[in-house]
């Protein structure tokens, strides 16, 4: 028997020229609780993927081998039957269904080709009780908490006897109670032999759990220790440690009045009915940018579209705009106000893909007055050119659909969108997601002319250089908290990471 | 504004007119020419005398006035499946106004438009204001109106109506009206065409190509003086095509020059990013069934008129037909594509099939079994070319 259950040799993987993975080596032992951390794109989630064969062989270069042996997976299919088992951040349980039915989901227990009812609610009964979930075996699986579907997925991951058992980010969601149970369970699997990669940017649990800790940073292996050679402060250093670069344009800020001041503002998600964001304040200036930065999750999305009137649920709090306090009901009142929101997904929220450029572009513009208003094409192709121009949008003509227009040009045609309401503040969030680095350099150049023209700007980013490069404060977020505000000059990237972490 | 590079889009007049999307409808124009050329070989000629074609016209005036209300519903990613029992409650309830309670004409058609409207609002507030799916909506309204529509008639005809009420569909506009009408259209056409251009040279803004303009311009004088020309060599245009034209004119000016107009593609295309760019999506779409409704009273209304009767079947499946006719006109029933006169030309697909097949004589369920057929392959043609664009 090889002393290692799972070897990770030199694994590439490239999405259209850009490398996600570069070189990444990970090694598990039988029995061993191994972490793996990483910012927000560190490649976590993608190891996984290639480990579980949702990325074929042969999509990537590297070699995967189990107990010593070359593996090729094909599918998810292939890595379970060879004793995979892995457990994502999003639940994929069927809200429909009963608890058993969805813990034998594509693997119902059958006695001559009929189903056997009894038989599985006996089985997820016995695993219920393992977990201490007091809920009944036939219970619609909708009716359970996120906690408890949490601990729902896992168990039905661990029916199979998991020999490689990866967990991805599984207690994000999850009380403290809960968390402890989940901690207690991994243990518990620890010792009946089965290996855990354990995937957290909770770095308490991961200090408490782990026996081996492997930190990634854009796509490739930082470094593997025992956790014994580690601490808290040690493993952000090693996520976060690399140079801020020249990829920032400079800009002087002078700041005006507050813009947009946030006191005490609390959102509740109305379907599951959990606090989203609690008691943030803040506030920003005339010609100042403001970064939101905070893991995945961490409520800042949350914070901003409830700001902007388009989150579904209660919001509590006050909002000023110029000193004066708004009710803000939808977008439309949020454009009344002067505030426009670049949204964080361009396809599902921003565009409307199969609409040309110009379309797209007027569309906020046009949004508001009466129905009847008849449109002056004229007048209209005039003003999108102009701001299609300023934008340096690279395209055909603009009566492109705005679908066949690359990331980068897509995002600049959303940011013209807002630009043409003439906004006095500014939300942009994550303005740089998966666009190339010239079309960011550019967004950031616009984002200090706005500022310099006296627009407020909020930027959410999960990119910390972009934050630290661009911000003048950033406001950073945890668990639906403002953790706390530091001014560029005292921040740093362990600082950020620090408080994003939810500690002090 | 002088110097336009590459951004001089406004020249391509086609694009910008149907919406690149609407291959589709383009491709029905030449399928409905070739089944014209189909059938009247086929008759030997009979399919394509005046007489034949405009009650051609006439037949599909009905399918078409749903159709250009359906046009918005499926536009707005939405679905209507009760304006075939709408139009009947409608023309029944302008039946009784006439011949129960002895309203004029004007009146119990205004009846019958109030009808409609008021239900089409019913089912949209439905459907924008308590979230409820508008296929379920409008299944329930299919069923609600029909009936009503059968409780109110008894199962019985309600008839005699007024000859002016009969005129709605069984007049003709006499042949003068015919001409002058024929003439101010390619008048206003042209006045507006030049204006456009006038208005562009002053601006400095790039003109459409000279050439493709003409060509339009050419296109649309021929048709209008052939149209007119044709339905003078019978008896004239008759009323349920003009009504139909009004119609079309009105909601093609809606749906392409108004704010109105490009929320509901907006909105249909992607309802998120319409919400976010502060688009008032639920009033737009209490909006788009009440003009379906609408429309559906203003068919009721032709329908009994040309009937004679209001009854208690009126307007069975013309859903169906109208679903149908903006599927063939280009409209896709995931959204934000589709246009009223694609959706027109659809109309007139299904009722030259109908038309065509009577003169032959062929068994009725042959008539089903084709437009069956046409309806997926006018899709199929759609969906197998984008499909090869996609995998090259």
């Amino acid at each position: 028997m090889s002393e290692w259950i799972l070897e990770m040799e030199n694994i590439t993987k490239e999405f259209s020229g850009v490398k996600a993975l570069d070189r990444v080596s990970i090694k598990v032992r039988p029995g061993e609780i191994h972490a793996l951390c990483g910012e927000n794109g560190a490649g976590k989630s993608t190891l996984m993927n290639v480990l579980s064969g949702v990325y074929p062989h042969g999509t990537f270069t590297g070699v995967i081998k189990i107990r010593g042996e070359e593996v090729k997976f094909n599918s998810v299919r292939e890595s379970s039957a060879a004793g995979i088992s892995i457990i994502h951040q999003e639940l994929n349980l069927i809200p429909e269904l009963g608890v058993y039915e969805n813990i034998f989901l594509g693997d119902e227990l059958a006695r001559g080709g009929v189903i056997s009812i009894s038989a599985m609610q006996v089985e997820a009964q016995k695993l219920l009780e393992r977990f201490k979930l007091q809920v009944s075996p036939d219970a619609k699986t909708k009716n359970l908490g996120i906690g408890e579907q949490q601990l729902v997925e896992i168990a039905k991951a661990i029916k199979n006897k998991a020999d490689i058992l990866v967990l991805d980010e599984p207690t994000a969601a999850l009380t403290d109670r809960e968390v402890d149970i989940i901690l207690e369970i991994i243990r518990d699997l620890k010792q009946n032999g089965t290996s855990i990669i354990y995937i957290s940017h909770k770095l308490k649990e991961v200090m408490s759990i782990a026996d081996t800790i492997t930190v990634l940073r854009d796509g490739k292996t930082i470094g593997t220790n025992a956790v014994a050679d580690m601490s808290e402060s040690k493993i952000i250093t090693m996520m976060v440690g690399r140079d801020i670069s020249t990829l920032f344009p400079k800009r002087e800020a002078s700041l005006g009045a507050v813009a947009l001041e946030v006191v005490n503002w609390s959102v509740r998600d109305s379907q599951t009915g959990r606090e989203v964001v609690q008691n943030a304040s803040f506030e920003v200036r005339e010609g100042e940018i403001l970064g939101v930065a905070g893991l995945i999750g961490a409520g800042r999305t949350e914070l901003v579209s409830s700001i902007f009137g388009a989150y579904e649920g209660q919001t509590q709090g006050t909002v000023r705009v110029f000193g004066k306090e708004v009710h803000i009901k939808g977008p439309a009142d949020a454009m009344k106000h002067g505030i426009g929101l670049v949204t964080e997904d361009r396809k599902e929220q921003g565009l409307v893909l199969n609409m040309d450029v110009q379309r797209n572009t007027s569309l906020a513009k046009l949004a508001s007055g009466f129905g009847l208003n008849v449109l002056n094409d004229v007048g209209e192709f005039s003003i999108v050119h102009d701001v299609i121009r300023r934008l340096n949008v690279k395209l055909h003509s603009l009566t492109t659909p705005v679908r066949t227009l690359s990331g980068g040009n897509q995002q600049k045609v959303v940011v013209a969108k807002w630009m043409l309401i003439h906004p006095k503040i500014l939300i942009l969030d994550e303005p740089t997601r998966g666009i190339d680095v010239g079309a960011k350099y550019e967004i950031y150049e616009l984002m200090n002319e706005l500022t310099s023209s006296g627009i407020a700007v909020v930027m959410v980013s999960s990119e910390l250089p972009e934050v630290l490069g661009m911000s003048d404060r950033i406001l950073v977020m945890a668990y639906g908290r403002v953790q706390g505000i530091l001014p560029r000059s005292e921040a740093n990237e362990v600082k950020v990471m620090e408080l994003a972490m939810g500690g002090n | 504004m002088p110097d336009f590079d590459n951004l001089t889009s406004m020249n391509d007049s086609k694009r910008s007119l149907f919406g690149r999307l609407n291959i589709r409808a383009y491709t029905m124009v030449i399928a409905l020419v070739g089944l014209w050329v189909l059938f009247s070989a086929l008759t030997h000629g009979l399919f394509i005398v005046p007489r034949n074609l405009s009650n051609l016209f006439e037949q599909s005036a009905e399918t078409a006035i749903l159709a250009v209300g359906m046009t918005l519903v499926i536009v707005s990613a939405e679905i209507d499946l009760s304006v075939g029992s709408l139009t009947g409650l409608s023309g029944g309830v302008a039946a009784i106004c006439q011949v129960t309670f002895h309203w004029n004409t004007v009146l119990s058609i205004v009846a019958g438009l109030l009808v409609g409207l008021i239900f089409g609002l019913f089912q949209g507030w439905w459907v924008a204001y308590q979230h409820v799916p508008s296929f379920i909506v409008t299944l329930g309204g299919m069923l609600i109106f029909r009936g009503i529509l059968i409780g109110l008639t008894n199962g019985t005809s309600i008839a005699p109506l007024s000859n002016s009420f009969l005129d709605i569909s069984q007049a003709y506009l006499s042949k003068l009206i015919g001409i002058i009408l024929g003439v101010l259209v390619i008048a206003v056409y042209l006045f507006m065409m030049f204006r456009q251009r006038r208005v562009r040279t002053k601006m400095q803004f790039p003109q459409k190509a000279l050439g493709s303009q003409l060509a339009t311009a050419i296109a649309v004088v021929v048709l209008s003086a052939a149209f007119v020309y044709v339905m003078n060599l019978y008896s004239g245009i008759p009323v349920p095509v003009l009504i139909l034209l009004v119609v079309a004119a009105i909601f093609t000016f809606l749906a392409t020059r108004t704010r109105f107009g490009r929320h509901v593609y907006a909105l249909g295309g992607n309802r998120e990013a319409a919400r976010m760019s502060g688009i008032p999506v639920r009033r737009r779409i209490l909006t788009v069934f009440a003009l379906s409704g609408l429309l559906a009273g203003l068919t009721g209304v032709v329908l009994i008129a040309r009937m004679g009767a209001g009854t208690a079947d009126a307007g069975t499946n013309f859903e169906l037909d109208a679903i149908a006719a903006c599927v063939i006109g280009g409209s896709s029933l995931m959204g934000g594509v589709g246009s009223v006169p694609g959706s027109i030309i659809g109309a007139l697909v299904m009722g030259s099939i109908d038309n065509g097949m009577s003169i032959l004589n062929a068994a009725p369920f042959w008539q089903y079994v084709v437009k069956g057929l046409i309806i997926i392959l006018a899709v199929w043609f759609d969906m197998s070319s984008k499909y090869r664009k996609g995998n090259s």
